[in-house]
């Protein structure tokens, strides 16, 4: 199992990686009327035919050729359904792979969401060719970012994986997100 | 609060050093495993770390990068340093307290720390 949703985003996302998406979008909602946080992470990636997505949520099962075993869609679907919520995976062969994991937010067997910017910088330093798109919603309260709009403004030529750059979305997410959370990241 | 257009400014001073960028010949990679055993045995703020230090030290010559699972889950976070025309070193159960050193006395002297190989872990 993983300690924190925030690292079964980070594991997820490394599926959409492996099967060459090039365009990422992570979504996160809080709502406190309703005792909801959903997780969805959507990709562009090669997909997978309707067999192999029939038995993903199997641990025994892996796209992988160099192990029989994969873990991590167990480990995100369970986080899900032992806090009273569920998950859902859905794909289609050359369109992509869409990941949705619902909690009951107040459930005691929730995980934190703990270190989202942390999740994001580390996918953006390894693999700073890719599109990384995230919207995180709490309540009322909207926070966007796209590396589009970063590659926009540094203009061309200028790698996000430079440590300056970084440096700078690490700082930027933490700020952000901390702002968006009143102060305090569940 | 930091605001995107702060990058205008990174922008600016990077065109300025660029021509000395472009020169750095020898890249040195830090390879560190993301697989779901990774990730589990605390591959990310390990990564934060080495991100850290490196911006910390001003080291450009260093490239990050990710592995996937090599079969060894046990005695991961694993992090392997290749430096050019010198053997891959295999640093194992990394934590970040360990980055440090490594950075300090690999990445920047050249002399692994024999106590965190995988090397020093099979004695």
């Amino acid at each position: 199992m993983m300690e924190e949703l925030s690292l079964n985003i980070l594991d997820i996302v490394q599926n959409s990686i492996e099967a060459e998406g090039t365009k990422i979008e992570i979504g996160i909602e809080e709502d406190d009327a309703a005792d909801r946080m959903v997780i969805r992470i959507k990709d562009n990636g090669r997909g997978m035919s309707p067999q192999l997505l029939a038995q993903v949520e199997d641990p025994f099962v892996t796209g992988r050729t160099t192990r029989k075993v994969g873990l991590g869609i167990s480990f995100f679907k369970e986080a899900a359904e032992t806090a009273g919520g569920s998950f859902h995976i859905g794909s289609q062969l050359g369109k992509g792979t869409w990941v949705t994991a619902e909690f009951q937010k107040s459930h005691i067997d929730r995980q934190p969401l703990g270190d989202v910017a942390g999740t994001l910088t580390s996918l953006i330093l390894l693999n700073p060719d890719i599109d990384f798109f995230l919207n995180y919603r709490v309540n009322d309260d909207t926070f966007d970012f796209s590396t589009e709009e970063i590659r926009e403004q540094l203009g061309g030529g200028i790698k996000l994986s430079h440590p300056d750059v970084i440096s700078f979305i690490s700082e930027y997410l933490s700020e952000h997100l901390r702002a968006l959370n009143g102060g305090v990241g569940i | 609060m930091k605001s995107l257009e702060e990058l205008a400014a990174i922008r600016d001073k990077m065109k300025n050093n660029a021509a000395v960028r472009e020169s750095d010949g020898d890249e040195i990679r830090i390879v560190v495993g993301m697989a779901t055993c990774g990730i589990a045995a605390g591959a990310r703020p390990v990564l934060n770390a080495i991100m850290e230090e490196l911006e910390k030290r001003d080291i450009k010559n260093v490239t990050v990068a990710q592995t996937g699972c090599i079969g060894m889950c046990k005695l991961e976070p694993i992090v392997d340093v290749y430096i050019p025309g010198k053997e891959k070193v295999s640093y194992v159960l990394m934590k970040p307290e360990k980055v440090g050193r490594i950075i300090a006395e690999h990445v920047v002297n050249g002399r692994p720390v024999l106590e965190y190989t995988i090397g020093a872990y099979e004695k």
